[in-house]
């Protein structure tokens, strides 16, 4: 009988992730963290449960990393909890006894395609891309905005390193969207 | 335009859809009223009945592109000055809404 | 002959000679030239034909404003018509031709128009073309728009590409003259982040112009030692080439770039232009101000310009206009054209001064009190006409000719809000509005303040008031010594006489003209505008307007105040239709989705269809088949048989958790969910408050606290936004959670009587009727991945819905197919999907219209009384209850061989097809290759009671007729045997 046992795919539909330099910056296709989301139940407290088991949930506006798990803020009391992959494949496995009922978890890894954009002069590249003011934000800021027509989370985790999320179906789309701001702006 | 997000701070409008008078917050119980006809003209007025002031006007704008949050924006349809903007929770529940 | 008219001086690099090309013939410029100046450089004056009477022009200005130098440059796909020759920046290789003409510039037969002049006057269209009305499109209009008008568009696809974008700054400052420079450097200096736009190649606005010095050195030093220092700030960004185009609101100012037409070709991967929104705290409109003439009878002749712009090519570009030239002003900056051109050694012949008793210029003939009464020379300026203080007239023989009727504010952004323009008596001309945009204040020439020491010093402190407004401390700069002359100025706006004197060089508006729509009552500005086209051109009106209404005061003897202004809309300048698309054009105009079977589909050679930005797989073609008929009826054929798979992942997914899920399911959906048990799914019907059907979906109940919903393709954009809204708005402390994952999870349908035995090959747990009967779900593991199943069916078949994670999703329909290839499964696409749900009966969004209720769609029992769902109250209303009103039916051809046709209307037998016999429309229809006809559902007045009965259905567009019978909508398996089986 046929080997019926799945093997995954990147976003961008191949083996392996994609990498491009351009200019100063290099543009990562990212498979290597598992994501979820986590929201608080109405009038429950989570702060000292996630703090307990190293889970950042920063402010509005924020991302933080922690040793195994970093997140950054999605909306009122909603976070994106991100962890290793090999490690937290199934993430949500992992949230859950530590919320319990205080919390809503959902799994959240394949529905974004995530590219890491790292180099010198950042800012030159997004000021085509989205609104988001990176240069005043600064390292440490998330944030949900319009990337070329497409709902994105733009993640600085530092002046040379900014995550973008985006719809996981719109891969091709927005990479060639970075691709292209980044060949007209360097 | 731009709007004050109460939690993320000023926001381009391209990110916002927008909805219409606040008023809409205001939602009458379809059940607690006497009778039916009592309630259809309760809804009915909730949702036809809306004023559309040239000045200050309270509207709903939805963050759509950003963290979903509904806002009560106060806005001059005249001018566009925006003079306050609260998240529609907080209002809702100011206006005794719950459950 | 070469650059004849070229003399000493100038911020032209001598060094770097460039070749171009005008209608065809060679020229040699400079680096730093424009297109005008170097064309003047090489004694070209005549650069285009009018608009309207074909008249010879040249340039009139030296900037954006120009009326007439309007010409098309480059070839092929590159060619753009209606370009300015007067801010077009030289580059080698550079090809322009003039627009308008034929068979040559110098010989155009249309100037047949100037002679019929007299049928041309406002007005003309409106009066000469009223009738017979169907000439207007047939005829008139046709001959009308190849003798007027301007360039051609090449008709090919753009080659470049455009950005859009995003900056931020504390202070914008529009405009890089003297008063904007201050500013950026008051700014700049107190570590405020600015950006300067101008758009210019060069900054330093006027100073580039003017002989002043600034402090101990030229102005154009200064401006080059500040831009220096600029530079070197990191929080100041200078942007030259970079026109402010308008101001929205809050700040937000769009700006376009012209990153590469001063190239050749733009480099590999470089925008041509980029479309700016800037978001600023604060901006200052810094620029300055254009320079209007006086109209004189013939006053549109080549070598006629305005003195300003005459001094500019002489001090910036090192040009002589005319080897004898004269000025022609009514104010004291007139006269510095005249000192100016004669220190650099022009023969300056007279100066035409139109007021009496101020002091006389030394070594100039300075003929005061005088006025310039026509023009000769049929291609461009040979002589003037003066008539002297005492009458006399004098014929002078000049070729260049500086006219200065004064300085009008480039006020433009600062009235893009409404703002009404202010009178200022002082300088005879319209300041910016007091209640200009929020946050934007002006400075220098653009505020009204003329003097270069006033613009430095208004700069400055308009950055220092800016910055305090928001919060910044900024320190007054120590101001170079700079002029401070006074404006001197008595208005005069028009010669009196009898020939047309120009007033809108662009339009060809004359001040007969005015006179003729004040004649007919069209005295009020707008009236005056729109009658006349006066300011209606690409220019709109930066030269003419004030002028325009100035003669409209006199003429009803009402001052310029009382008489009012137009005010002026985005853009400032034209604008490329392509740096408003920016990348979002063609391929790109919308981002693409591709579900997660794609790369597989592709590789079955489907065929695809756009829904929304999804790409879905519409059939898969089999070698041999010829038609999509074919292939649907093979893949709905091999479904109901046996087994078919379809990726249903484009359906919106969306995570519901928290205590009161069930009772906020309660709310948006017209039936119940509460009351559903852990594992099991539910069709459910989202209506809108006004008691429409907004959706329909099912939602699973994965756990006490969690639940699934699905939504329509279309929907799950606007159904999410709902859900927020009851959240967040009406049921604020309802414990609920949202949270879409849509593109998390790869799901497909895999639908059949062996839609089982294929699952359960892949699937680790028992899904047995017994273990997972109709309408369970759960979670399970496929090959040990984890994923989801879910017993549903559209298609009246034993039917599944799978999902694992969206990685997976390739591999998974891969696994699928494999496992079915025994049962001879088939992948179908979007076609047969549609197919199968129409013949079980289902509505989709055909029937889910927008104006539609429950009760149409058969549903009604659907909508619970006892809960306030939204929506419940008022599909009570008595309209949408109404016996008789549209029902869902089914119909067939009573022949059926006959194809029915989408959107055809029953009616009676013998009825006439008219509106009052309609009795509804056919919603969707198919060919069921199940019942062997073309098959469909309807809305039917009174559908229940009419089942059995025969109607015609009558396409009045595709004009046909079919009579048809109405039947059940459920053409297959009514019972619902065979998706309990």
């Amino acid at each position: 009988m046929a080997d019926l046992s799945l093997k995954p795919i990147t976003p961008l539909g191949n083996d392996a992730p994609v990498r491009v330099t351009i200019g100063p910056v290099t543009i990562a296709e990212v498979v290597d963290s598992a994501f979820a989301s986590l929201t608080r139940r109405m009038g429950q407290d989570i702060a000292a449960v996630a703090k307990g088991a190293g889970i950042p949930l920063p402010a509005a506006g924020k991302v933080e990393q922690g040793a195994t798990y970093g997140a950054f803020w999605l909306g009122p009391d909603s976070w994106m909890v991100e962890a290793p992959f090999a490690s937290h494949e199934d993430i949500v496995a992992h949230l859950k006894p530590v919320f319990g009922e205080t919390a809503s978890v959902t799994e959240q890894t394949d529905a974004w395609a995530r590219f890491d954009v790292t180099g010198e002069r950042l800012p030159a590249l997004f000021e085509r891309l989205c609104n988001y003011d990176i240069a005043r934000h600064g390292a440490g800021s998330a944030s949900r905005t319009m990337l070329e027509h497409l709902g994105c989370y733009v993640v600085i985790r530092s002046a040379t390193h900014i995550s973008v999320l985006g719809p996981r179906s719109s891969a091709q789309s927005l990479f060639h969207a970075l691709e292209t701001a980044a060949h007209s702006a360097f | 335009m731009i709007i004050n997000h109460p939690l993320l701070g000023p926001r381009d409008a391209q990110e916002f859809t927008y909805l219409g008078d606040a008023a809409l917050i205001d939602r009458p119980d379809g059940l607690s009223y006497p009778t039916p006809d009592a309630a259809m003209d309760a809804m009915h007025d909730y949702l036809y009945q809306r004023s559309n002031p040239a000045g200050e006007h309270r509207e709903l704008w939805y963050h759509e592109q950003g963290d979903r949050s509904w806002l009560v924006v106060t806005r001059n349809t005249v001018t566009h000055e925006i003079t306050r903007v609260e998240l529609a929770r907080d209002v809702a529940r100011m206006r005794g809404r719950s459950k | 002959m070469s650059q004849k008219n070229r003399i000493e001086g100038g911020q032209i690099d001598r060094s770097r000679s460039l070749s171009f090309r005008f209608d065809g013939k060679s020229y040699q410029g400079f680096a730093g030239d424009t297109l005008a100046s170097a064309l003047l450089a090489n004694g070209v004056r005549l650069m285009g034909r009018s608009f309207k009477y074909h008249r010879p022009r040249g340039p009139l200005s030296a900037g954006s404003e120009e009326p007439n130098a309007i010409v098309q440059l480059r070839s092929g796909a590159r060619q753009e018509p209606n370009t300015r020759a007067t801010v077009a920046e030289l580059f080698d290789g550079l090809e322009a031709t003039s627009q308008n003409r034929f068979p040559s510039l110098s010989f155009d037969v249309m100037g047949v128009n100037d002679l019929l002049s007299p049928f041309f006057a406002a007005g003309f269209y409106y009066k000469t073309f009223m009738w017979p009305a169907k000439f207007w499109e047939s005829v008139y209009e046709p001959i009308i728009r190849r003798a007027a008008g301007l360039g051609a568009l090449s008709k090919q696809d753009d080659p470049d590409q455009y950005d859009k974008g995003f900056l931020h700054c504390d202070l914008l400052v529009i405009g890089a003259g003297p008063a904007g420079l201050a500013a950026a450097l008051t700014a700049g200096r107190a570590g405020a982040r600015v950006i300067v736009t101008d758009e210019d190649f060069r900054l330093g606005g006027r100073l580039n112009a003017e002989t002043h010095a600034v402090g101990d050195q030229s102005g154009a030093d200064w401006a080059a030692a500040v831009v220096a220092e600029l530079s070197a700030l990191p929080n100041v960004r200078l942007m030259p080439r970079t026109t402010t185009i308008g101001a929205m609101d809050h700040g937000i100012y769009a700006a376009v770039e012209r990153v590469s037409d001063h190239l050749p070709v733009p480099a590999p991967g470089k925008p041509r232009q980029i479309l700016w929104r800037i978001y600023s705290g604060r901006a200052i409109l810094a620029g300055g101000a254009t320079e209007r003439p006086i109209a004189f009878e013939n006053n549109d002749r080549p070598g006629i310009m305005l003195a300003g712009a005459l001094r500019a090519y002489a001090n910036r570009w090192g040009v002589a206009v005319g080897e004898r030239v004269a000025v022609f002003t009514n104010n004291d900056d007139g006269l510095r054209t005249a000192t100016d051109l004669a220190a650099k050694g022009v023969d300056v012949a007279a100066v035409i001064d139109t007021r009496t008793g101020g002091p006389l210029l030394p070594g100039i003939r300075h003929l005061q009190g005088a006025e310039v009464i026509g023009s000769s020379g049929r291609l461009g300026l040979s002589a003037i006409t003066i008539r002297h203080a005492n009458g006399k007239t004098e014929t002078l023989p000049v070729t260049a000719l500086g006219v200065s009727g004064g300085w009008n504010p480039n006020l433009n952004i600062a009235s893009h809000h409404r703002g009404r323009p202010v009178w200022e008596e002082s300088i005879a001309a319209f300041v910016p509005p007091k209640d200009g945009p929020a946050g934007l204040s002006a400075a220098g020439a653009a505020a009204g303040l003329f003097s270069t020491h006033a613009a430095l010093r208004s700069g400055a402190e308009a950055a220092v008031a800016a910055l305090e407004d928001l919060g910044l401390k900024a320190a007054l700069p120590d101001l170079p010594r700079a002029e401070d002359a006074p404006v001197a100025i008595t208005p005069k706006w028009y010669v009196a006489g009898k020939g047309r004197a120009w007033v809108d060089q662009q339009n060809d508006v004359t001040v007969k003209d005015v006179k003729l729509a004040h004649q007919e009552n069209f005295v009020s500005v707008e009236h005056l505008k729109r009658y006349t086209t006066l300011g209606m051109a690409t220019d709109q009106g930066k030269t003419g307007n004030i002028l325009g209404l100035a003669v409209m005061a006199e003429l009803t003897g009402r001052s310029i105040p009382e008489t009012g202004t137009t005010i002026y809309r985005p853009p400032y300048t034209p604008v490329a239709m392509g740096a408003l698309g920016g990348r979002s054009r063609g391929h790109e105009f919308k981002p693409t989705r591709l579900t997660p079977s794609h790369k597989w589909a592709t590789e079955q050679g489907a065929v695809f269809v756009e829904v929304g930005m999804w790409l879905r797989a519409q059939w898969f073609p089999k070698t041999g088949e010829t038609t999509w008929r074919q292939s649907v009826d093979r893949e709905v054929l091999a479904t109901r048989a046996s087994v078919g798979i379809c990726d249903v992942t484009t359906l919106g997914k969306i995570d519901i958790q928290g205590t009161d899920a069930g009772a906020f399911l309660d709310k948006v959906y017209a039936n119940t969910f509460s009351t559903l048990p852990v594992g099991k799914v539910r069709y459910g019907l989202m209506l809108r408050e006004d008691g429409i059907v907004m959706d329909d979906g099912t939602t699973a109940r994965m756990g006490e606290n969690e639940w699934v919903m699905t939504t329509t393709t279309a929907n799950a954009v606007p159904v999410f936004r709902h859900l927020e809204f009851v959240r967040q708005c009406l049921c604020p402390d309802m414990d609920v959670q949202l949270i879409s994952t849509t593109e998390a999870w790869a799901q497909y349908s895999v639908a059949g009587p062996n839609a089982r035995k294929l699952l359960q090959k892949l699937v680790d747990q028992d899904i047995s009727d017994a273990a997972f009967p109709y309408m369970a779900c759960g979670a399970i593991t496929v090959k040990g991945i984890r994923g989801r199943l879910f017993r549903i069916s559209f298609s009246g078949e034993l039917a599944y819905e799978i999902a694992v994670p969206t990685r997976y999703g390739d591999a998974m329909i891969r696994a699928l197919m494999e496992a079915g290839a025994e049962f001879d499964s088939v992948a179908y696409g979007t076609e047969s999907l549609g197919v199968m749900r129409v013949e079980k009966g289902h509505v989709a969004g055909n029937e889910l219209n927008g104006t539609s209720t429950a009760l149409n769609m058969g549903l009604g029992k659907m909508v619970s009384k006892k809960k306030d769902a939204i929506g419940m109250v008022l599909s009570q209303r008595e309209g949408l209850v109404a016996e008789g009103g549209y029902r869902i039916v089914g119909v067939k051809p009573v022949d059926p061989a006959k194809p029915l046709t989408a959107g055809s209307h029953f009616l009676e037998t013998g009825a006439a097809a008219v509106a009052a016999n309609d009795l509804g429309w056919l919603t969707s229809v198919v060919y069921s290759p199940h019942v062997g006809s073309s098959i469909a559902l309807g809305y039917l007045k009174n559908g229940e009671a009419r089942k059995g009965q025969r109607l015609r259905a009558v396409n009045l567009l595709a004009k046909t007729e079919v009579e048809v019978e109405i039947v059940s909508a459920h053409f297959v398996d009514p019972e619902g045997v065979r998706l309990r089986g």
